[in-house]
């Protein structure tokens, strides 16, 4: 973890009398510290991240799914509740709590507007290759342009901010919330208020956790988003009784570039080629049908199976064919004029991915090749076949990107009714404790990932946390 | 894995020749994991240019270097902005990129080694302006006595005659057109589009709408830009309005003037409430606002998103339009006295100084910038958005 370079300085009275304490610093925490303060709460927020590292998963992001029933300024048509459901269903293979999921989306529909009066800017509908969308708007500038944007308007309404604060436990008296053992500049400090909001996302970062619910291959996981989802906040809750939900394996994992940095690669390290080539593991060998299905359902598949494979890497190679065709990606492809020497480039066995291409080849059937649609392109007689988009691999240069999986995040958390509040494992609901984000996700992601959904769980339970949290504080 | 070499690695390569490499090679890292992120893509013509291209030639950089506008957008809200490891940096590698083309594109091409040390420069064509006109002054009048006379009833034509100021002053201007459509033309040729293409109308009215209303420090949503640090702000736009048209003003004055003289025979001094004098004086009020605004915003400036060495550069453009604004208002003010005489030197010799350093120093960034944008506006046109 990077050395504190400006640990903050404390007065007297900066950790206590707050109405509303919020552990977290990303999307969920900013939107619940915000309707706290809407409530009239004095809010007292702790970001375990300095302040260059603040926000989160949340600066990643570039777009939240919203419901809509007519054209809006940043949404084009319309996305029902229907059909956003049926989103949701289909990816989650019914692991949702239906009643949050639906209040959620129906709650989405005023996210946009609400974010509009806090100073969040979307995209111009006029823009290039992440134009206007129907189902998610997007972001101007991407999550940290927003992430930014709340946190001048946090620091303009009095929210008293500390970075570098990572809550290390929570204290409670049987239900209820008493107070939070908060280190903050190497010192433990008790932090107390009168209700806590907690929003401090999932453990993704925690290799001692992945490595728990994973084995040991999850040393060569990446992780795609921030190293200070340590999970620290979602272990005391369980410990102190909270009713857990999800699987500690649930999660989004991606395949990306295995050149990327341990934390914090971001969008720019996804590789997006698979379906125009073929995919081989440490041996040369092919292991999943690269064709089986679109973008986001590919990219989300990969991880996982990329997890499986020995030493946890793959190779996307692709030819010629291949170039223009698909999203640029951070890292150069290695390059090569034969196979052979792209093998060796890879540290691939060469005989076994010579064996490997020649079969593909071979199995190849003539078709119309056509990225757009599930096309004719396929192979027959091996073993896994490629059902779409499959052409020969014969035109040089030659192409290799090494895969790796990548953790998005984790899906493991706790329980909440639709007021955000948290369940004991007892089955009563806490007094003073509210969630929301990533921590609580799990109720209505049991599984599988619809894009932009992370961020509207986050923004409409963070605004229900909150003013749940303010309202609570002041009766 | 060339893109996760640190901004200190890469611009660690030695030696003066070697800098534009370095400096190419940093764009070219930057704009490559933009282009394979694109968040940005909503705040200025940047990224939509940068999408058009698939590599990255020292050409395009310092093309959509001299784009950018360096509002900082695009830092403050990059995901790979230092401490990443990416230490992506765009205002920063652009705006080094588009002082080093400054120097590239400077005609003739030995002086631009003028911009290394522009504040010296300026100085000196500062002192050497004053001293010129002053002599010239001596010489015409016989001796210093008339200088600090209030015998001429407020006509600077007594002191040195309109003909005497026309022939300096035209002569250097002509220099200065000479080199500054050097210049441009070096621009647009290195971009390698042909004279033909500068022909398109609609590119044009797109390009000076956008370059004279600033558009792009409007921000999106008409927020104004992040500068001088991450909060939004109008500041910069104003002062740099007051600026433009202070200058253009003040131009103006000049113009009018000159066309009062020669057209219709009415010699100086002219009414309050003449044109010349109403230029005059909005123009000298602007060029007073504007610079210092710009300097205290520049001071203030978050050095992450700013090329350091530029800002010699910077002070000394500010500062001379500030002191030719400032001059000229005294000059208007006091012209009744006896300070008219050295108030007129001192009035020309900064006037002077300006137009000399013109071609290598901050102004060319103007004209750069503007035909940047109408690039960016025939390019857009051409792909049909
Ligand atoms: C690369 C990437 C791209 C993504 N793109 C999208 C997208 O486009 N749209 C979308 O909807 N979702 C996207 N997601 C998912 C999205 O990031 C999450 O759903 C969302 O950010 C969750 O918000 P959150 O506030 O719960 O958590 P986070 O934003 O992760 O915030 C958690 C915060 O808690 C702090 N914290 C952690 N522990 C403690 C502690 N003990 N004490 C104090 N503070 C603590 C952390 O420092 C952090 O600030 C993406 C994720 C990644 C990684
Ligand atoms: S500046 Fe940063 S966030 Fe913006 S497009 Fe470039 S890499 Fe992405
Ligand atoms: S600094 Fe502003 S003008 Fe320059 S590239 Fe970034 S957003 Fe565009």
């Amino acid at each position: 973890m990077p050395k504190s370079t400006n640990a903050p300085s404390l007065g007297s009275g900066d950790l206590v009398h707050h109405d509303v304490l919020v552990i977290g610093g990303g999307n969920a925490a900013l939107c619940a510290a915000l309707s706290a303060r809407e409530q009239g709460a004095s809010v007292l927020m702790l970001e375990s991240a300095p302040k260059v590292w603040r926000g989160g998963n949340s600066i990643h992001t570039r777009n939240l799914r919203s419901m809509h029933t007519a054209p809006t300024d940043v949404l084009t048509d319309a996305y029902l509740e229907e059909e956003f459901f049926e989103d949701v269903w289909r990816v989650t293979g019914g692991k949702t709590n239906e009643a949050l999921a639906r209040m959620v989306i129906r709650a989405s529909e005023t996210c946009t507007d609400w974010m509009k009066g806090y100073g969040v800017r979307f995209q111009p509908s006029l823009g290039g290759t992440l134009h206007l969308g129907r189902t998610n708007a997007f972001f101007l500038g991407g999550g940290k342009a927003l992430v930014n944007t709340y946190y001048h308007a946090a620091e303009r309404l009095g929210v008293k901010v500390i970075y570098e604060a990572e809550a290390q436990q929570l204290v409670f008296d049987g239900k209820r919330f008493d107070h939070a053992l908060v280190s903050i500049g190497g010192e433990t400090h008790q932090v107390s208020a009168k209700a806590v909001v907690v929003a401090s996302g999932g453990f993704e970062s925690n290799q001692a956790w992945l490595e728990e619910a994973w084995g040991p291959v999850s040393r060569n996981f990446l992780i795609r988003g921030t190293r200070f989802n340590q999970g620290k906040m979602l272990r005391s809750l369980l410990d102190n009784g909270a009713k857990s939900i999800g699987d500690p394996t649930q999660g989004h994992a991606v395949a990306i570039d295995a050149r990327s940095p341990k934390y914090d690669g971001g969008i720019v390290t996804r590789v997006d080629c698979v379906s125009l080539g073929i995919v081989v593991n440490r041996d040369g060998e092919r292991f999943y049908d690269e064709g089986e299905d679109f973008w986001p359902k590919r990219y989300a598949i990969w991880g996982r199976l990329i997890a499986r494979q020995p030493d946890q890497i793959g190779y996307s190679i692709t030819d010629a064919k291949a170039v223009g065709r698909f999203m640029p990606s951070v890292f150069p492809p290695e390059q090569a004029d034969t196979l052979e020497e792209l093998a060796l480039k890879l540290d691939l066995p060469v005989a076994s991915l010579l064996k490997t291409v020649d079969e593909f080849n071979a199995a190849v059937q003539p078709g119309h090749f056509d990225h757009s649609v599930l096309d004719d392109c396929r192979t027959r007689g091996i073993t896994p076949e490629k059902t779409h988009w499959a052409q020969r691999l014969d035109e040089p240069p030659f192409f290799g990107y090494p895969l790796r999986t990548g953790i998005t995040f984790t899906y493991l958390g706790a329980e909440v009714d639709e007021k955000a509040r948290m369940y004991m494992a007892s089955g009563e609901l806490a007094d003073n404790v509210f969630l929301a984000g990533e921590i609580m996700a799990g109720n209505i992601l049991g599984q599988g990932y619809v894009a932009g959904f992370g961020m509207t769980i986050g923004t409409v339970f963070g605004r229900i946390a909150g003013t749940e949290a303010g309202h609570y504080a002041s009766t | 894995m060339q893109a996760t070499e640190t901004a200190t690695q890469r611009s660690a390569a030695p030696g003066q020749g070697q800098r534009i490499d370095a400096l190419i090679d940093e764009a070219r890292h930057n704009m490559t994991i933009c282009n394979a992120c694109r968040y940005c893509e909503g705040f200025c013509p940047v990224f939509p240019a940068m999408e058009r291209r698939r590599a990255f030639s020292p050409e395009d950089l310092k093309y959509l270097a001299n784009l950018c506008h360096n509002c900082s957008e695009c830092f403050y809200a990059c995901q790979y902005a230092p401490p990443h490891e990416f230490a992506v940096n765009v205002p920063q590698s652009l705006s080094k990129l588009r002082t080093e083309s400054y120097r590239q594109y400077a005609w003739p091409g030995p002086l631009a080694r003028l911009f290394d040390r522009n504040g010296l420069v300026t100085a000196l064509a500062l002192a050497f302006g004053v001293t010129l006109l002053l002599l010239i002054a001596i010489a015409l009048n016989g001796g210093l006595a008339p200088l600090v006379s209030n015998q001429h009833g407020g006509d600077f034509y007594a002191l040195i005659p309109h003909n005497v100021m026309v022939i300096t002053f035209g002569s250097v201007a002509l220099f200065v057109l000479l080199a500054l459509g050097m210049g441009s033309a070096n621009f647009w040729r290195e971009s390698g589009e042909g004279a033909r293409a500068l022909g398109d109308g609609k590119s044009w009215r797109q390009a000076l709408a956008e370059t004279f209303a600033l558009r792009h420090l409007h921000g999106h949503g008409k927020v104004g830009c992040t500068y001088p640090d991450g909060y939004h702000s109008h500041a910069r736009r104003y002062f740099h309005h007051f600026t433009f048209y202070g200058f253009m003003l003040s131009f103006a004055a000049t113009v009018t003037g000159t066309i009062y003289h020669y057209v219709f025979g009415w010699v100086a001094p002219y009414e309050l409430t003449s044109l010349p004098k109403l230029f005059g004086t909005l123009g000298g009020i602007g060029l007073l606002i504007g610079p210092a605004g710009l300097l205290y915003l520049k001071l203030k400036r978050d050095e992450n998103t700013g090329d350091g060495k530029q800002l010699g550069m910077d002070v000394a453009f500010i500062a001379l339009l500030w002191l030719t604004g400032a001059t000229g208002l005294a000059l208007m003010l006091f012209r009744e006295t006896s300070a008219l005489g050295l108030l007129l030197v001192i009035h020309l010799g900064v006037v002077m100084s300006l137009f000399v350093t013109m071609p290598y120093g901050k102004f060319v960034h103007g004209l750069y910038r503007l035909a940047a944008v109408y690039r960016n506006a025939l390019e857009s046109r051409r792909q049909g958005h």
